[in-house]
């Protein structure tokens, strides 16, 4: 029983962190423009077709072919954000929803015209691969490697939002946008920054799923309620609190599916409304 | 002042923001028919009063009556029903809906008619007349159909009073009832304000000391969130305290 | 623009000139007629539109006019659909009360989640909504005993309506049935949103903030709304439970409540012929172009949703009445 506990807890954090890469960049900006973008998991799915395809047609390594996917992202993200979504940011919320829906849309449709229905393999580097023993318990290593990964890169914005210009930058903007306007941030380019920097992340997450929930065109639509729980019952723009909401849901959904498969899904989404009646500002939300 | 009716008391309001003390203790008493004015300087806490009086805040300390009841814990809805109503400094209307149509709402709100989905609109002629009538009063009439958001500033301002009218208060707050208009427009609005059934009382905000000295019968002078002066229009005139508030901040 | 009034009683024509039956109105629904004459082998999706266009009024009163932004109404569509399923496996396929049982469970229901629907704003509005209806799609395949599941519900047999008039192969019955209940409903709605109420709602849509200082009890005007939406979205899911006699889980899935939403904002919110006309286009579109490969479909819906939103933000209708407005 410990051991099962144990596993579900590693497993499900592992799935937690996957969750958080996904969310953390919505999160940010949605706190800063109040801009409601359902095609963030869009730019995970993405993220995750390109690391498949440089792997395949390019040879290149699992491990360089994770920034390529954060890159690629980022750039595709940049010119989505001042093409499309810029007109977007004094529309209503449910204009907003509406947009961003037909972009997962066309964006799925994009993705089963290049890459076809079937679920996309990635094919990780030996040493990846298999599960170590402990305590008598098998973890999975691959699982292993995207915690640490995304304990990194959560130390990084931690870090780069406490101690960089940009960082404070950012902070002014999600805590008072029009002060922070007022005293001379350009918050429009701060939010293309902060918001390219938030689809890498959903494209490295994207990348990093393929191996635990496959990659389809409907990735996007699979996540994207995820990421919503994520980021609601966290709270906006915090980082914190997209790490805790992301660790909750996904040991949360991990037990649910172990200990109680009939109900566990049902069992998520009570806490879901339940933690939003009681703080409509999510766990960690201050406004 | 004595032996007149209170409609309007307040005791030891009090509220902060963080650490920031936006409303210390204060106490007013509004007598029935009054037309009394608050001033002060910017961030003296006038807007804060007026939110605190109508239940949009909630105070962290003190007492508000209404005709000798307590209303301190009541939602704002409640407090209209009960005959306080208010005005908005910066134009809180529908701006998608005729004149006609806001205030026709405003007043079958107060009848509690507003709910009988099972009857037309039309249907309900008393509650159109009466809104008729009181844009009729204040000069709206001719522009009673036409869509809120197309009608000039000014007539918008007075939309917000027709609104605060229907729902036939005993207290009208009005929260800088002229601010943008221009200042010949806004003796005629004050004219307006003036011209009101004299059973309503009457608190407004007002940044003219003109307009100020001219309409108000009493003055309540409020600084740092505290009231520092309350007297009739010459008093608060001579006054040097007021003065130095005033000039002081460069506020004329 | 309109010339300036000087009697009360002409705002009051006026008013009600705002509520009168238009020509056109009047030409819709004897079009609404034509599918039994011209086309007959469309009758079934003919009903097929009538339920949806029911769904999306539905939605319309609660989002178009009270502006309450839900991804969940599938689950009053969805409770309606099991009720009238379910009473008809366990004996009752009487249809007329059948369905009108159907409206007034989802109606309760419907009243009971309007006191938490009311609670929230913004974002977390829309998750509560989305929440619940994955909680309502979660509860019925868990209870797999009372609605078969997965797999759905086996059984429906639905009576002749009235005795008389049995449910047949084309759809006749099936079509006027569901084109008589979608009317019936229609003027239920129309009569609301002309009313005092619906000017109440257009009020809180406009300004929320401005209800209560006129001494509104908003939130009971949300919940009394958010009920008798509920219930005509129960009436729609029990519409389908009995002309199809079938009832699946995807009549509470997130997609359903979704392209509601779609439906709605093509056609044009907060104008019941908005919801109409987009629920026509969304489904003839889907109809013929699904058949050709459902990836165009969806590439079609999402380049469309992008375009109604950037460039006709009152829908399909709305830019139409507009394009009428600059003609005079």
């Amino acid at each position: 029983m410990i051991s099962q506990i144990a596993i579900v807890l590693f497993d499900g954090f592992a799935f937690g962190m996957l969750l958080f890469l996904l969310s953390v960049g919505l999160s940010v900006t949605l706190g800063m423009m109040n801009f409601i973008n359902l095609a963030h998991g869009a730019f995970g799915m993405f993220g995750g077709y390109v690391a498949v395809t440089v792997m395949r047609q390019l040879g290149l390594p699992f491990l360089a072919a994770l920034p390529m996917a954060f890159i690629a992202m980022a750039l595709l993200s940049v010119l989505i954000e001042r093409s499309l979504f810029r007109r977007l940011y004094k529309a209503g919320e449910l204009n907003q929803v509406l947009f961003t829906i037909g972009v997962v849309f066309v964006a799925a449709a994009a993705a089963t015209f290049i890459f076809g229905t079937v679920q996309q393999v990635i094919i990780l580097p030996s040493w990846l691969r298999g599960s170590v023993e402990f305590g008598g318990v098998r973890f999975g290593i691959y699982r292993a490697f995207i915690i640490v990964v995304a304990l990194i890169i959560t130390a990084l914005l931690v870090f780069g939002l406490e101690r960089t210009r940009l960082g404070a930058q950012i902070r002014a903007a999600v805590d008072n946008q029009r002060m922070a306007q007022g005293l001379g941030l350009d918050v429009e380019r701060v939010f293309a920054i902060t918001f390219a920097l938030g689809c890498g992340l959903a494209g490295l997450g994207g990348a990093l799923a393929v191996e635990i929930v496959g990659l389809s065109p409907s990735f996007g639509f699979q996540m994207l309620v995820y990421v919503l729980i994520v980021v609601s019952v966290g709270g906006l723009g915090s980082i914190t609190g997209s790490f805790a909401g992301a660790a909750l849901l996904g040991i949360g959904d991990v037990a649910g599916k172990y200990f109680w498969p009939e109900i566990g899904s049902f069992l998520i989404y009570l806490l879901l409304v339940a933690i939003l009646l009681v703080r409509p500002l999510g766990l960690f939300g201050k406004r | 002042m004595a032996g007149e009716e209170i409609v309007l008391r307040a005791e030891a309001l009090k509220k902060n923001f963080g650490k920031l003390e936006v409303t210390r203790d204060v106490a007013i008493s509004l007598p029935r028919g009054a037309r009394h004015a608050l001033i002060g300087p910017n961030g003296a806490g006038k807007t804060t009063l007026i939110n605190l009086l109508t239940g949009q805040l909630k105070p962290d300390a003190g007492r508000i009556e209404l005709e000798g009841g307590d209303i301190t814990g009541l939602a704002p809805a409640h407090r209209v029903r009960k005959g306080l109503s208010r005005t908005f400094q910066i134009n809180t209307l529908f701006p998608d809906l005729t004149p006609i149509e806001a205030v026709t709402l405003a007043v079958m709100e107060r009848e509690r008619t507003a709910g009988q989905f099972w009857k037309r609109l039309a249907a309900h002629g008393d509650a159109i007349e009466e809104s008729f009538t009181i844009l009729d009063q204040l000069g709206l009439a001719d522009v009673a159909t036409r869509t809120t958001r197309t009608l000039p500033y000014g007539q918008q301002r007075l939309l917000e009073i027709a609104l605060a009218l229907a729902t036939r208060p005993h207290v009208l707050l009005l929260d800088e009832p002229a601010a943008g208009v221009p200042k010949d427009e806004s003796a005629a609005l004050f004219a307006v304000i003036a011209g009101l059934p004299s059973d309503i009382s009457v608190l407004f905000i007002e940044h003219d000391m003109d307009i100020v000295f001219k309409f108000a019968t009493r003055i309540i002078v409020l600084v740092g969130g505290g009231v520092l002066l309350e007297a009739d229009p010459e008093t608060v005139r001579s006054d040097p305290r007021v003065r130095e508030v005033y000039l002081g901040h460069g506020h004329g | 623009m309109t010339t300036p009034i000087a009697a009360p009683i002409e705002s009051r024509d006026w008013l009600r000139r705002r509520s009168r039956w238009s020509p056109f109105e009047i030409m819709f629904w004897l079009a609404a007629l034509l599918p039994f004459i011209l086309l007959p082998t469309y009758l079934p999706l003919a009903s097929q539109i009538a339920i949806a266009a029911l769904f999306a009024i539905s939605v319309d009163l609660i989002l178009g006019y009270a502006g309450i932004v839900t991804l969940g109404h599938a689950m009053f569509f969805g409770l309606g659909a099991y009720f009238a399923g379910i009473i008809s496996v366990r004996g009752w396929g009487e249809p007329i009360s059948g369905l009108l049982m159907a409206g007034l469970f989802a109606g309760i229901i419907g009243y009971v989640v309007s006191f938490l629907i009311t609670r929230v704003q913004h974002l977390a509005l829309i998750m509560v909504t989305l929440g619940l209806g994955l909680l309502t799609y979660e509860l019925a395949n868990a209870l797999h005993d009372l609605t078969g599941g997965t797999d759905g519900l086996r059984g429906i047999r639905t009576w002749p309506i009235l005795g008389q008039f049995k449910f047949d192969l084309w759809g006749y019955t099936g079509y006027a049935y569901t084109l008589a209940v979608l009317f019936l409903c229609f003027l239920l709605s129309r009569r609301l949103v002309n009313s005092s109420f619906g000017l109440a709602l257009r009020g809180i849509r406009e300004n929320v903030k401005r209800m209560p200082a006129i001494g509104a009890d908003h939130k009971g005007h949300l919940r009394l709304v958010y009920a008798i939406s509920a219930a005509i979205a129960g009436l729609a899911g029990g519409l389908m439970a009995q002309t199809t006699n079938t009832v699946a889980l995807d009549s509470l899935s997130f997609e359903r409540s979704a392209d509601v939403v779609v439906m709605l904002i093509l056609g044009g919110t907060g104008r019941l012929y908005g919801a109409i006309l987009g629920t026509i286009i969304f489904l003839v579109a889907r109809d013929q172009l699904a058949g050709i490969n459902p990836q165009y479909w969806y590439f079609g819906i999402g380049l469309l949703l992008m375009v109604v939103v950037l460039f006709m933000p009152k829908g399909i209708l709305g830019f139409l009445a507009r394009i009428v407005d600059r003609s005079k």
